[in-house]
């Protein structure tokens, strides 16, 4: 009886809790006391408890935690493949409930999140499809990402013709042609060699500069962490749940040899290894 | 390049002996129930190139043909639909695997008693028996796609139908295309003993009746006939297949090497 009087006010309410709390940026992506438990009764197995953190326009923010703590359990529901137990996850203050349209997710088994019977060029272009764009502009889409990643010469191979460093390229490629207000990466670089990973680090950061996209990337990886980083957000296990938000106060203009010699990069990445080191 | 050399001329000289062995052993032969391979080979002239040509020949691939694309057809779209729909999974998965579990020519007699000795007849006959491989092949094929690729087409939110088109058919392909070519065979026996059973036309009518006749070569010829059919309508869909799965056959190549 009473529904049709309270509606208002919680939406007022929701209004009010999702603006910024100390002024300046609004946080884009607000995730508020998310739980994930597989699972019901004796069999119940929580994998994420209790976790609060926000992504502010613009920024790149980092998961870290010691593997199998449940950051893709994390992702996916971030993403909306999977529905949280409890809490939520919102952009802009809309609870994400499926897959946001604003959102792109680069997978970290790049060899299963390509299709192989498509060219690297219609593998970006599969999901621009649906978005009905005058053909010039998905051409256009297609080919600046493409170069982005440097993969402009390739794009009439099958994924399965490249290097795994070059799939996965693709696989951020055709997230860039997407567009997305927000790009979440699960260990986007977990599997290739050292010095692709450092190159793809790098293009992650010109992403960033190039098309002002907000950034989460899951890793495990430490020095990656605070390399990329304007904060760090650290996990502890089991279940997952935040330990600490570590801001990282490194110059804005990162360099894979200047930046990681920095005496403050070993301060901070000793800070975080540190934190996750220590017994729960 | 030697060796793929070798393996060609393998492939094509074992037949010729055989053949050549064939000819030369039966030349002077006098046993009614192998005649010399010159006369089988004349009676195969006399009979199929082109005196039955149309009349029988055309008819069994017509109905080959047909009764083929229906079960394609039927088959994949009754698989996705199986493979997606909880409800219709259920309720069909043990009905397809009872008479997955028949031998298709049995079910001939069956459909001779309900629809006649008719063309009808022979098309169902074709067309239910070769569903099921393409069928069972489909359902299967749809349920082992990669659950990241799911994951995909959830996050850049494609449509339902570019979901099915795009993503799902193209994955299941390769199994799609081995049932198919199960199905092919399938199809092919049943079109034979849908004619030896309840026809007076066709190449397996043809055939009984020059046996039941002492027409030795003449049964001859058209188990030759069907031979060569056979062996083309395979090698027509290898062809097929090899292109259509091109991404397929050459990611496998690059991850043998």
């Amino acid at each position: 009886m009473n529904t049709t009087d309270t509606n208002p006010t919680i939406n007022i309410a929701n209004l009010t809790n999702s603006s910024p709390a100390g002024g300046g940026r609004p946080p884009r992506l607000e995730v508020t006391a998310l739980s994930k438990t597989y699972g019901t009764g004796a069999n119940a197995k929580c994998v994420i408890e209790d976790l609060t953190f926000t992504v502010n326009t613009g920024e790149v923010v980092c998961i870290v935690g010691p593997s199998g703590v449940g950051k893709t359990t994390l992702l996916k529901c971030l993403a909306g493949l999977q529905p949280a137990t409890s809490g939520t996850s919102a952009i802009d203050g809309r609870t994400i409930a499926g897959p946001p349209p604003e959102m792109a997710l680069v997978f970290q088994d790049y060899s299963r999140s390509l299709m192989p019977w498509l060219t690297v060029r219609k593998n970006v272009r599969l999901p621009l499809r649906h978005l009905h764009l005058p053909a010039q502009e998905m051409n256009q889409r297609i080919d600046t990402a493409l170069e982005a990643v440097g993969l402009a010469h390739a794009a009439n191979q099958y994924p399965w013709q490249l290097s795994g460093g070059m799939q996965q390229r693709v696989a951020i490629a055709r997230a860039l042609a997407y567009r997305p207000e927000i790009l979440i990466m699960d260990e986007p670089f977990a599997s290739v060699d050292a010095q692709t990973r450092f190159e793809l680090e790098d293009l992650c950061l010109k992403i960033r500069e190039d098309f002002g996209m907000t950034i989460l990337v899951v890793t495990h990886d430490i020095d990656e962490a605070v390399y990329l980083s304007d904060r760090v957000v650290v996990l502890g296990s089991k279940p997952a749940r935040v330990l600490d938000v570590v801001d990282i106060d490194l110059p804005a203009a990162r360099d894979q040899i200047s930046t990681r010699s920095l005496p403050e990069f070993a301060r901070q990445r000793t800070t975080v290894l540190s934190m996750i080191r220590k017994p729960a | 390049m030697n060796r793929k050399l070798i393996n060609w001329s393998l492939g094509i000289g074992t037949p010729l002996l055989l053949v050549a062995t064939w000819w030369a052993a039966s030349q002077n032969s006098t046993n009614t129930f192998f005649p010399p391979l010159g006369t089988i080979l004349e009676r195969f002239q006399a009979l199929w190139l082109f005196d039955h040509f149309g009349s029988d020949v055309m008819l069994s691939l017509r109905n080959l043909v047909l009764g083929y694309a229906l079960a394609t057809v039927i088959g994949v779209a009754l698989g996705f639909v199986t493979a997606l729909v909880p409800v219709v999974r259920w309720a069909l998965d043990p009905l397809i695997h009872f008479f997955r579990g028949i031998p298709p020519v049995a079910l001939v007699p069956i459909f001779i008693s309900l629809i006649g000795f008719g063309i009808e007849m022979r098309l169902v006959s074709i067309t239910l028996a070769a569903l099921f491989p393409t069928l069972i092949a489909t359902v299967d094929g749809i349920r082992s796609v990669d659950p990241s690729l799911k994951d995909v087409s959830a996050v850049y939110r494609l449509t339902r139908s570019e979901k099915l088109a795009q993503v799902y058919l193209p994955a299941a392909g390769p199994q799609i295309a081995a049932g198919m070519q199960v199905s092919l065979q399938v199809a092919f026996i049943v079109m034979i003993a849908s004619e030896m059973l309840g026809s007076s036309q066709g190449i397996g009518a043809m055939t009984l009746l020059a046996q039941q006749s002492f027409m030795t070569s003449d049964m001859w010829a058209g188990i030759l006939l069907l031979g060569v059919i056979g062996f083309g309508a395979n090698m027509f869909f290898e062809v097929a297949k090899n292109k259509v799965l091109a991404w397929y056959v050459g990611s496998r190549r690059l991850s043998k090497s």
